[in-house]
């Protein structure tokens, strides 16, 4: 897809994630003989629409319904909510390209477990099993097959979309105390939370967008030259009276200092309704609010992607889904939670043709394909990043495999709860 | 899940309540009542009653007070005592979890909520943030809106009138606010006069002002017919020209929306929007009971207050003729000449419901469709040219704009004073206090009596002192109410009440610029 050059090549930033960027696309652009298209510098074209059939193969084990299918049709509402990235994930693989169904020529391994899938009746996902539901799943794949032993969990990778990975719980203060599942230590984990230096962000996860349902946002699309007349956009709860009736803990206090600087400032539209009109809203204003709650990642983030409001990131150290495929310092604007108070000062202050060039980056196709999970998939879409990020981490290194008998990982680590059978 | 957190932060503040009172733990032992006791007790229950009052946030406050090792860090951007930033060190509710010792900066537990001193708009900032808003829009119009915008050439057929100054500023500030290449010609009736030349000269915009032989009739229905001829003879300036763009008719009491200027640049060679037609009297009982019939007359699908004049598709979207105003209730009561208080009706198309292709009114132009007649035939007989229709041999050929004729995208209103009313010659200019005195080199044009009235009452009802307030000091002249209220047409008469009209003629009050609009308000 050509998307109109208006600007010339900029200098790269200094962050070292963009020179690996760099490196990345002038070794494709060599090696694939193919021209960079027509993109801006540093937009990511290419690498984006990198296929990845080809570059790996993953082996998706067979495990017995009771851990992905039986608790489907326990609960459907597990397709629609944010976590059913795991499930979608599942399907996509059993029908891709990149699936083999020779163990011994497979670079990763895919375990299918719908870990968070165990509802309470209001719809939000109840952590408490998944520990024991993720064991007990290792055990029958280290029993079952040799893989596992050979790596001790290396090269396979599972999806933990939860509000804190492989922590398996919604509070922080547990999820740090528990830290990740000692058995997926060495497996690489594709979730969406990401923190920087946090318990439960391992080094080498897979940071990827929460699911938001494709067909729902396509259909509330409104014509492209209906004017952006908002300023700041944003819908959501500013106090979690349930659960931090007097703030502070809450966002780490920084949605109620939102709210209580901006509720009189006519730029800021911001409130706690539910609006029918929430993506035509989000497609007429110039910046919507990212904030923080008590996790740090949120699906507003790909709602603004995708209809091309200017995400302003409000989460201390946030990583955010593939870092390093997507320039988001180039596309988003970032503000430290102490700077809250000063969120006006700071978007009036970015020059225009900034934030022009923001919504020129943000209008590039691949960048909001790669943020959604079509059914079925298309080529650029999230599942292909993920993909894309696990042949970028190939090949494996030597020294994961374990000699015959090598034990490194410590079966009995973890709270005594979790080691009940599932 | 969250309930779950809920039950336990509970449970964590009565501990706290608990430890705070925990020193007032010293139980009453017996009947021995010693001071010691009988102060602890006083003590307790006042800490009771206080924290049935305040709550929890007591306990938070005596808590924070009590076991804070280093004072509260600074206090300029942080707005009181019961929302100051906690330090993380202070509490054991918060020492417990840092999400990891090395070099993270983010700290899990609670967190003050930061507000600023003055939390409120910068109007610096609020003007920053509309020029962005600009910005963006004018970017997002450059890359998804109308890609070649062609020049739009608006005729105004006008004369020099009470009124005149009020139509013809609202028609320049929508053409100023087009966003596209705009030619205005102003058609004069009697020649063109330096009052005319002087008001369209402000606009900065590309004009063409010509006069027409001839002084305005005063019967609306020569009116209509001599406007047509002005605008016929526009036609010809700009066959004459050859101007290039699209031609629309902007008459000088019309109210135009900004967004049929963004309409007609879709218009081919010739088409068609709809008018709401803003047909009414003046005095307000007849209006009310027009309201009522026309509520009751219309005739567009639509369940619009007002009649529409314009185009009706059949169900693919064709145009399938047209809807034009009824005239059937008003016959009797028609406005016959101009300043009359009755309905001024319509005509049954509007030529401002009308956009042209210039090219053709061009002469011997090849790409010319075969249905429209050549200009110089049209009119040269003075006959009454109704609307556009009659450049055409086939009206089916024009083209319904504004998703066929569902928006509507201006209003016709006539609305005038009597023929022989008398005003300045030129409006009122007030003054903006904030301009500089140097820029103050206009002439003052004032409304004056003159001889000025011998009795001058206070008008009973205003807020102001009794007092005659100061005059400022760069006002020359004094500015007063105009005296021939009765003769201004009921439109704006209207929000007058009719008991004061009378009381009015004797009273005008000497007043400043301030208190005289607010009388003009109160009235």
């Amino acid at each position: 897809m050509l998307v109109i050059v208006l600007e010339l090549r900029r200098p790269s930033s200094s962050r070292s994630g963009r020179a690996i960027l760099q490196a990345k696309q002038m070794q494709l652009a060599v090696l694939n003989g193919k021209k960079s298209k027509d993109t801006e510098e540093g937009s990511a074209g290419d690498v984006l629409d990198d296929n990845p059939v080809g570059k790996l193969k993953v082996y998706v084990y067979e495990l017995p319904s009771k851990y992905n299918k039986k608790i489907l049709q326990k609960d459907p509402r597990c397709l629609t909510h944010m976590f059913a990235a795991e499930i979608f994930m599942h399907q996509f693989l059993l029908t891709s390209a990149v699936r083999t169904l020779n163990p011994n020529e497979a670079d990763w391994f895919y375990t299918p477990v719908y870990s968070t899938c165990d509802l309470a009746p209001n719809g939000l996902p109840l952590p408490f099993k998944s520990p024991r539901m993720m064991r007990s799943a290792i055990q029958l794949i280290s029993a079952r097959w040799p893989y596992w032993n050979r790596t001790e969990g290396a090269d396979h990778f599972f999806l933990v979309p939860h509000d804190f990975g492989a922590c398996f719980h919604y509070q922080e203060e547990k999820a740090i105390k528990r830290g990740i599942l000692p058995l997926l230590q060495r497996s690489t984990l594709v979730q969406t939370f990401g923190q920087q230096n946090h318990v439960c962000l391992n080094d080498g996860s897979i940071t990827i967008p929460p699911y938001a349902p494709p067909e729902k946002i396509m259909s509330h699309l409104i014509p492209p030259d209906t004017p952006r007349s908002i300023f700041v956009y944003f819908r959501g709860l500013f106090y979690d009276l349930n659960n931090d009736p007097e703030g502070g803990y809450y966002a780490r206090g920084a949605r109620a200092s939102m709210w209580e600087n901006f509720k009189n400032n006519p730029l800021f539209d911001i409130s706690t309704d539910h609006p029918t009109t929430y993506y035509e809203d989000m497609q007429r204003a110039v910046f919507c609010l990212c904030p923080l709650g008590w996790a740090p990642w949120s699906p507003r983030l790909v709602e603004a992607v995708i209809f091309g409001c200017i995400p302003v990131i409000i989460a201390d150290d946030i990583v955010l889904p593939f870092a390093d495929a997507i320039p988001w310092e180039e596309i988003g604007v970032f503000v430290a939670e102490k700077d809250v108070p000063y969120l006006d000062t700071i978007l009036t202050s970015i020059p225009a043709d900034v934030i022009l060039r923001k919504q020129r980056l943000l209008a590039n196709p691949s960048m909001k394909q790669a943020m959604l999970f079509p059914q079925p998939a298309q080529p650029g879409d999230a599942f292909h990043q993920i993909l894309n990020g696990l042949a970028r981490k190939l090949p494996h290194d030597k020294k994961i495999y374990l000699k015959p008998g090598e034990k490194v990982l410590n079966w009995t680590a973890g709270p005594v709860g979790d080691r009940k059978p599932w | 899940m969250k309930q779950l957190a809920a039950l336990q932060q509970q449970g964590r503040r009565s501990n706290s309540f608990r430890s705070n009172s925990s020193p007032l733990d010293a139980t009453v032992d017996g009947a021995i009542k010693s001071p010691a006791t009988i102060f602890w007790l006083f003590l307790h229950g006042l800490c009771c009653l206080i924290s049935l009052v305040l709550g929890f946030r007591f306990s938070r406050l005596v808590f924070f007070l009590l076991f804070s090792a280093s004072p509260s860090p600074s206090t300029t951007t942080i707005y009181s005592a019961l929302r100051t930033t906690l330090p993380a060190i202070s509490s054991p509710q918060e020492r417990n979890v840092s999400a990891d010792g090395a070099g993270s900066r983010v700290v899990v537990g609670r967190h003050g909520i930061l507000i600023r001193p003055w939390p409120h708009p910068d109007p610096a900032e609020v003007m920053k943030a509309h020029r962005i808003i600009e910005r963006v829009q004018a970017e997002q119009r450059s890359q998804y809106g109308v890609k070649n915008p062609r020049t739009v050439v608006a005729i105004t057929p006008t004369y020099v009138r009470t009124f005149q100054t009020l139509h013809l500023t609202g028609v320049m500030h929508s053409l100023m606010n087009v966003r596209y290449d705009l030619v205005w010609i102003v058609v004069e009736a009697g020649g063109t006069t330096n009052e005319t030349a002087s008001l369209i000269a402000k606009s900065g915009l590309k004009t063409i002002h010509i006069g027409v032989e001839g002084k305005m009739p005063l019967l609306w229905e020569d009116r209509h017919k001599f406007e047509s001829r002005m605008r016929l003879h526009a036609l010809r300036i700009v066959r004459d020209k050859k101007l290039d763009g699209i031609v629309m008719f902007a008459d000088d009491s019309n109210m135009h929306s900004l967004e049929l200027f963004d309409e007609i640049q879709n218009v081919k060679w010739i088409g068609t929007v709809s008018v709401g037609i803003l047909a009414h009297s003046g005095g307000s009982e007849e209006g009310d009971l027009l309201m009522r019939e026309t509520h009751a007359d219309e005739k567009d699908e639509k369940k619009s207050q007002i009649p529409v004049q314009g185009p009706a598709c059949n169900a693919s979207g064709n145009l399938a003729g047209w809807h034009t105003f009824d005239t059937q209730p008003f016959v009797e009561r028609s406005a016959i000449y101009i300043g009359d208080r009755a309905v001024v009706l319509p005509r049954k198309l509007e030529w401002a419901g009308f956009v042209l292709n210039s090219r053709l009114v061009w002469e011997d132009v090849e790409g010319n469709p075969v249905w429209v007649k050549d200009l110089v035939e049209i009119g040269k007989d003075g006959e009454d040219i109704e609307s556009p229709l009659s450049l055409l041999t086939d009206t089916s050929v024009v083209e319904p704009l504004g998703s066929c004729g569902r928006k509507v995208l201006l209003w016709w209103l006539r609305v005038e004073a009597r023929a022989d009313s008398k005003f300045p010659a030129r409006l009122l200019e007030l003054l903006s206090f904030s301009t500089t005195i140097s820029e103050t080199s206009l002439l003052l044009y004032i409304w004056i009596i003159d001889p000025p009235l011998d009795i001058t009452v206070p008008a009973k009802r205003t807020p102001w002192p009794d007092a005659p307030p100061e005059l400022p000091a760069y006002v020359e002249k004094v500015t007063t109410i105009p005296e021939n209220t009765e003769k201004r047409p009921a439109k704006s008469g209207s929000k007058r009440k009719r008991s004061s009209r009378s009381k009015r003629k004797h009273n005008v009050k000497v007043l400043d610029i301030r208190a005289s609009t607010k009388q003009a308000g109160d009235n």
